[in-house]
């Protein structure tokens, strides 16, 4: 596995600069019933194809952002800060 | 020494010698010479013993595309002789040869022949009986692998460094097709890199005549803009990113388009006695004749199927070897080079090849005759036999990249089916030989790959698309090749498929028998193309003889998948530079003049103890301590929502803490499992100073930034770890050592427990922190780093009357334990909860905030957990393991285990804590302990077993 990662802040840059902080995976805005928090805390779509996630910079500005990258291929469409 | 008289374009500076050692024999050389030029220079001809038989072993190739010339190179082994430039002092050794190359005892494997190591011989010998294995192992592992890795660190020590090369296009190959691409692509604009094998661009044409030409294109691609890099081959393509390994330099190529000119592999040819010292591929007696002035031998048979044999037995001719005779396997062949050798009187003999080699460790002399043998054969003396078996496109990058190939039945190879997106192939790999053709798909390949890009005009698009128009009108490939047979002529001499791996044609034959009658099982069973030529000598003689094995056609053999590294590769290399970060704090250097022996925690260095482990947890407790803390992770959290934040992060409340005031805080995630603890102190309304555990400082900033991240509060986040040193002065006589060096008040009216103040120790600025891990009376003082040793000796010197002594991480962890102090991650696991670790009071549910963690936390308030974290006490003495189980009363299994036990000398007992059943969960309670096999009763303590109500702490 080897791709390249866009830092909004930096540029382009190898992924092993970056860590990798999951899919985006919204955090409930009320109290959930245990269903919806055992979704939340365990469950991930794990798409294969676009999928939107986190990425930290830590070899680098220390930036998190947000990705979307086609699981299949890793090929990144976008970064963006959040 | 001999040499040739000057040869144009010759690498060699004769004015220049160079010696090295070649198993101890001084021998002297030519600065530019390759080892094995020089020592071919010298008369020797056997370069190594084979793998399995142990057979001798000769200059092949010359062009590092065979494993034949594999030595040892100051200590390094599986360096090829015959690129491996001289380096005056150089010490060079032979591999797989014992005592020496021209003695092998392990030649018995060879002599004994035959019947003893077929293919699968060590599966099928070895297996029985299971015992012996032991000494099997011993035995096989001394007769496996080639060469010897030094055991001493010296000479193992490489210093590689990766660099990252984002280019627009990169042209793997610097033959001519090669440096015309780069010059094409950069003319247009784009940013090429250029990676090159060899030691100079230019490809076959330096040993060919052409190396003025050479030098002009490489200049032109120079010129024009592009990164040439020579003595660097590509070693794989993967998902677009290509490796270059230059030395001692990783290149990691990421381009945006790729174009591979890497050309042809000159063939071997099939026959009895085909691996004798004195057999040479024509394009290896060439290069010995135009780079180094080497006369390769006196005496030369020539067996070509194509043009190149014959452009070789010239070259020969034209350096002064005599040419006994050239079979041609072609019948037909009336090339320009065919008729300058008739003219020369040279016999040429058609439709011949050479049916075997004849000689004692070297060729003697060879046996010619018509393909499959009808009759008409004849012997011939000679001291080198010069083949060749035509050239096989160079596609296994191109197949890693994703390119297909396919059956080319007029000329006996496998050539490019399809290419995929963004990848081009240009030159003789893409089946244009001759020179003009090659540079103009060169430069065709390098246009297009550029206009791809977006790059160039109108203008320079017209003239790819005409390049190309004339390139599919023009003659493909070179004039005429021969297909040669699997085997020519069937005699009792091995002959020999993989040089690498010693395997036979018969090999082969006994391999398809016993059913292994695909390639890619014959590749796994034989081990065929899995050695250090990578299949560069034998997979086109494999496919074929697999073919002729199972009557399959060689498209339905097909090949096997290429894999990296297409390169032979230290490992040290891909490993890049030894490289273990370690931290030390601005204290380090202090730690070592007092002898403190130094541990790894985490990514730090620190003194485990000095010396006295016992000792140093006793001052603590009689006198004082000093511990450097630096490590601790340090964050300052400031803004007008500094508050809210931690609100959100912690489960306690910290926006009603006072400034100058202290809280203990456990972080947990938002399924309620901890993450991390520390403390907390208010400096004013909008700043916080956090603490974290050492190991986990760079998880804490992420996890604060990514929240931070998400949440739209006004707050900054700025990590101090490194900037500020932090060492722990604590025990009675504390509070007198600070009072000589600061002016803080430290009565516990004035500065009580949990108090943070801002004051100087020694003149430096620092933050004291009134807090109390180890259980004495404490003071953690955080102050820039640059004043760490400054600090550190005023603490001992002030402190030297009270019997205060430096005190390392084993005496810290007994003491905390003593006070029941968890440590993350030590203690508790991915699956603890500060209910299950005897924490709930950190858990403020009547808070108003959704705290990360909150709604995991309200349920397992409701559900109390099904273990819990507890101390224990050990009547026997007996410190079990950490890890050790907790048994139930009753029934097999497991249900708890130990976390931390030690010996207090304060309290005279083995302490420890341990998760056991929430049941057993209060004071006094038995729980069994399983440590190696022997059980142990431990009796239950639920509040700290030193200063339990904390008294000692707060006064
Ligand atoms: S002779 Fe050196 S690799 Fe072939
Ligand atoms: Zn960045």
């Amino acid at each position: 596995m080897s791709y390249v990662l866009t830092c909004p802040n930096c540029g382009p840059r190898e992924v092993t600069d970056f860590s990798f902080g999951g899919e985006v995976n919204p955090r409930p805005t009320t109290r959930p019933d245990k269903r919806e928090l055992g979704a939340y805390n365990y469950f991930r779509r794990n798409v294969a194809g676009v999928q939107r996630e986190w990425w930290f910079h830590r070899s680098g500005c220390g930036a998190w952002f947000l990705a979307e990258r086609d699981t299949r291929t890793n090929q990144v469409l976008l970064t963006e800060l959040p | 020494m001999t040499r040739l008289p000057p040869q144009r374009g010759e690498r060699i500076d004769r004015r220049r010698p160079v010696d090295f050692t070649f198993d101890g024999q001084r021998v002297e050389a030519l600065e530019g010479d390759t080892v094995g030029s020089a020592l071919y220079a010298v008369g020797q001809r056997t370069f190594s013993r084979s793998f399995k038989y142990h057979r001798r072993r000769g200059l092949l190739c010359c062009a590092g595309q065979c494993p034949n010339c594999l030595v040892q190179v100051d200590g390094a082994p599986g360096v090829r002789a015959c690129t491996e430039p001289v380096r005056e002092g150089m010490h060079v050794e032979h591999m797989n040869a014992s005592p020496s190359l021209d003695f092998d005892a392990m030649r018995a494997t060879d002599l004994v022949g035959g019947p003893f190591t077929p293919p699968g011989f060590y599966y099928k010998t070895f297996i029985r009986p299971r015992r012996l294995w032991p000494l099997y192992e011993k035995v096989l592992r001394r007769a496996a692998g080639l060469g010897r890795v030094a055991k001493s660190r010296r000479e193992r020590e490489w210093r590689t460094e990766y660099r990252r090369r984002h280019a627009d296009v990169l042209v793997v190959g610097g033959g001519a097709a090669g440096l015309a691409a780069a010059a094409a692509a950069a003319e247009l604009g784009a940013d090429v890199v250029l990676a090159d094998e060899g030691p100079a661009p230019g490809g076959r044409l330096l040993a060919e005549g052409g190396q003025d030409h050479a030098r002009e294109a490489a200049e032109h691609a120079r010129r024009a803009g592009a990164e040439l890099l020579s003595n660097a081959p590509a070693l794989g393509a993967f998902d677009g990113l290509v490796p270059v390994w230059q030395g001692d330099t990783l290149h990691q190529v990421r381009a945006k388009r790729h174009v591979y000119t890497t050309g042809v592999i000159e063939q071997p040819l099939l026959f009895p006695g085909n691996d004798l010292p004195g057999v040479m591929l024509s394009g290896g007696a060439r290069r010995l004749v135009s780079l180094y002035a080497v006369k390769p031998g006196t005496r030369a048979i020539v067996a070509t199927v194509c043009d190149r044999g014959l452009d070789a037995a010239l070259a020969l001719i034209g350096a002064g070897v005599e040419v006994a005779c050239v079979a041609d396997l072609r019948a037909d062949a009336a090339s320009p080079a065919a008729q300058a050798l008739v003219r020369r009187g040279v016999e040429l003999r058609r439709a011949a090849t050479v049916l075997e080699a004849r000689g004692r460790g070297h060729v003697q002399g060879a046996v010619l005759g018509a393909r499959g043998g009808d009759g008409h054969e004849r012997v011939m003396a000679c001291d080198l036999l010069v083949v060749s078996g035509g050239g096989a496109p160079a596609t296994s990058l191109l197949c890693q990249a994703g390119a297909r190939t396919a059956y080319d039945a007029e000329r006996g190879v496998f050539a490019l089916a399809s290419l995929p997106g963004g990848v081009y192939a240009a030159g003789e790999v893409a089946g244009h030989g001759e020179l003009h053709a090659a540079e103009l798909s060169g430069a065709v390949a390098g246009a297009e790959a550029a206009h791809s890009l977006g790059l160039g005009d109108a203008d320079s698009r017209a003239r790819a698309v005409a390049g190309s128009e004339r390139l599919s009108r023009g003659p493909v490939g070179p004039s005429g090749v021969a297909v040669p047979p699997p085997v020519a002529g069937d005699r009792g001499a091995r002959c020999f498929a993989c040089l690498c791996e010693d395997v036979t044609a018969k090999d082969i034959h006994l391999s398809v028998e016993e059913g292994y009658d695909s390639i890619e099982l014959s590749k796994r069973y034989t081990t065929t193309t899995m050695g250090p030529c990578q299949g560069r000598m034998c997979q086109l003689p494999a496919i074929r003889l697999m073919a002729a094995e199972t009557g399959q056609s060689l498209e339905q053999v097909g090949t096997t998948t290429a894999r990296p590294p297409w390169q032979a590769v230290p490992m040290g290399v891909l490993a890049g530079r030894p490289f273990e970060p370690a931290k030390r704090s601005s204290i380090h250097g202090r730690h070592r003049e007092l002898g403190a022996n130094v541990m790894w925690a985490g990514d730090w260095r620190r003194p485990y103890d000095y010396g006295d482990p016992r000792g140093e947890a006793l001052a603590v407790h009689d006198a004082a301590g000093l511990i450097d803390v630096s490590t601790l992770g340090k964050l300052i959290v400031r803004g007008p929502d500094a508050g809210e934040f931690l609100d959100r992060l912690y489960p306690n409340r910290l926006s009603n803490l006072r400034p100058g005031r202290i809280r203990y805080g456990v972080i947990t995630s938002d399924a309620g499992r901890i993450i991390d603890d520390g403390t907390i102190c208010r400096l004013d309304d909008e700043s916080f100073y956090v603490t974290t555990t050492s190991s986990g400082a760079g998880a804490v900033y992420e996890w604060f930034s990514w929240w931070l991240a998400d949440w739209p509060l006004r707050v900054h986040l700025t990590d101090v770890t490194q900037g500020l040193a932090a060492v722990n002065l604590a025990g009675p006589r504390a509070r007198e050592i600070m009072a000589k060096v600061s002016a803080v008040d430290c009565s516990s009216e004035a500065f009580a427990y949990l108090d943070g103040k801002q004051a100087d120790v020694a003149g430096a600025r620092s933050l004291i922190l009134r807090i109390g891990f180890v259980g004495e009376v404490g003071y953690e003082i955080h102050f820039p780093a640059a004043h760490g040793e400054h600090v550190w000796d005023a603490l001992l010197e002030a402190g030297a009357d009270y019997g205060l002594r430096p005190f390392g991480l084993e005496p810290q962890r007994l003491l905390r334990l003593q006070k029941m102090h968890i440590l993350v991650g030590q203690d508790t696991d991915s699956e603890s909860t500060p209910y299950g670790a005897a924490m709930p009071w950190i858990v403020k549910l009547d808070k108003d905030q959704a705290f990360i963690g909150r709604w995991a936390l309200e349920r397992a308030a409701e559900e109390p957990p099904e273990t819990a974290l507890v101390g224990f006490t050990l009547p026997d003495g007996r410190v079990p393991k950490e890890g050790a189980a907790v048994l139930p009363e009753s029934g097999d299994g497991q249900v708890g285990q130990v976390t931390s036990a030690r010996h207090s000398p304060q309290l005279g007992q083995v302490i420890g804590m341990a998760w056991v059943p929430a049941g057993l969960a209060r004071d006094g309670a038995e729980v069994t302990i399983s440590d190696d096999g022997k059980r142990l009763r431990a009796r239950v303590v639920t509040k700290p077993f030193f200063d339990p109500e904390g008294e000692v702490l707060r006064s």
